[in-house]
């Protein structure tokens, strides 16, 4: 069964890895994250329910780490959404709709820690609502509510009621 | 016609394909009366649609070689913290919850022990072999004499060493034997059974050096084994009771130790 769970592991890392880069903004800092999400998966392997889904028990996994280790830089109390309309008066809305990818990177990472998880887990990761709600350890509304203000908060952070358009600058 | 109201949880979950077929349908003749509502989707999309440009790369990176040995070989095994040992010396990972503290309750790639540990599995694999079969002296001390028996070992092993306990899983103590290791060292074997007549045993022998491995798994001829070093001692517990069933008796074994 080990040799199977590695080849398994294997498998999702590159899944794990990009949702450790968006989360962080961080490439090292997320592989990094991957590593701990790896080995405390070998130590949990007696709590994996044979049969169920790999990929959201492992992004729970790497979740609570990252959330273990933010808590321990933050005084941002764990699990309280810090008030959205707090984080956008301090930019300007802009005056054109069309958007650099670096400025969506840059809102991306002024959202409260939980509403880019979200967001991330269901519009990058494609994860279904109750997978997420699974991962993060809150109800599915609570799912809803978050991925409801993440985008909405984003969607002003770049200026658009149009909605961006997207062009790539690097 | 008569439609329930489109809700802002509405308008998401048919981004995300949360909607079943009839709601979709509704929100679609809704949103094409409404083309603000209509423009902000496509702006939600659009957040979608960039975060794939951005991050969708990190798919196509070769991955790094410390990951993929992580994922592959489990870690060194750690130590339990002080507290965790009080912990479960008061019996509290006995509760549900937390069942199995994760520290030492993990399994290593099969056959990628060291060479030594391997070495003593096979010892246990054959002394269990020899002596499983037997009827009227499976062991040389019976379990009746638990005292004299951990006494006698602990005395000829010239460590501190006693049968654990696994009536939990069903198992009665036997006894135990002296054996002489593959380097003619005492050994010692405690032999279980349980109301099939299914028998465990559990071989321990001294090693040179302060160890501690993960558990590992090696068969042979239909027969199991899991061993690992822990501190002075290398442990084997060997049984044909399924590869699963065993490996719950050596974690069982361990906990018990690690006391």
């Amino acid at each position: 069964m080990s040799r199977e769970f590695g080849a398994a592991l294997v498998a999702e890392i590159p899944r794990l890895r990009r949702y450790a880069r968006a989360l962080t903004g961080d490439a090292a800092r997320a592989d990094d994250l991957v590593q701990d999400c790896l080995e405390r998966a070998w130590s949990r392997l007696h709590l994996f329910r044979a049969g169920s889904a790999l990929r959201p028990w492992l992004f729970s996994i790497l979740h609570n780490l990252h959330a273990n280790a933010a808590r321990a830089f933050s005084r941002t109390p764990p699990g309280v959404d810090l008030d959205p309309d707090a984080l956008g008066e301090a930019v300007a809305p802009a005056h054109d709709v069309q958007i650099e990818l670096g400025e969506l990177e840059r809102a991306l990472h002024r959202l409260p820690e939980e509403q880019r998880a979200v967001l991330l887990l269901v519009g990058l990761e494609q994860l279904s609502y109750q997978e997420a709600a699974e991962v993060l350890g809150v109800p599915i509304g609570t799912v809803m509510s978050r991925l409801s203000r993440a985008r909405e908060r984003l969607r002003g952070l770049l200026g658009g009621v149009e909605g961006p358009r997207l062009r790539r600058v690097k | 016609m008569n439609r329930r109201p489109v809700s802002e949880a509405d308008l998401h979950a048919w981004l995300d394909g949360e909607l079943p077929p009839a709601r979709r349908l509704e929100v679609d003749a809704w949103l094409a009366e409404q083309p603000e509502a209509a423009a902000r989707l496509r702006a939600y999309a659009e957040i979608d649609h960039g975060l794939h440009v951005l991050y969708d790369d990190v798919l196509a990176e070769p991955v790094p070689a410390r990951l993929r040995a992580a994922a592959t070989a489990a870690p060194p095994r750690r130590r339990a913290a002080g507290w965790a040992r009080a912990a479960a010396a008061a019996g509290w990972l006995l509760l549900g919850g937390v069942a199995g503290w994760s520290g030492h309750t993990w399994i290593g790639p099969d056959g990628i022990g060291g060479v030594s540990e391997l070495e003593v599995a096979h010892e246990a694999l054959a002394a269990h072999v020899v002596y499983v079969p037997e009827v009227r002296h499976p062991v040389e001390v019976e379990a009746a004499q638990g005292a004299h028996l951990a006494a006698w070992l602990s005395k000829r092993m010239g460590h501190p060493i006693r049968p654990p306990a696994l009536e939990v899983l069903g198992f009665q103590l036997l006894g135990g034997r002296l054996l002489p290791d593959g380097s003619g060292q005492p050994a010692a074997q405690f032999m279980y059974q349980d109301a099939t007549g299914h028998r465990l045993t559990l071989y321990v022998t001294r090693c040179d050096d302060v160890r501690e491995t993960a558990f590992r798994f090696t068969s042979r001829d239909g027969l199991d084994a899991f061993y690992w070093a822990d501190g002075v001692l290398n442990y084997a517990l060997v049984g044909d009771i399924g590869r699963e069933a065993l490996e719950g008796a050596a974690h069982e074994v361990y906990r018990q130790l690690e006391l």
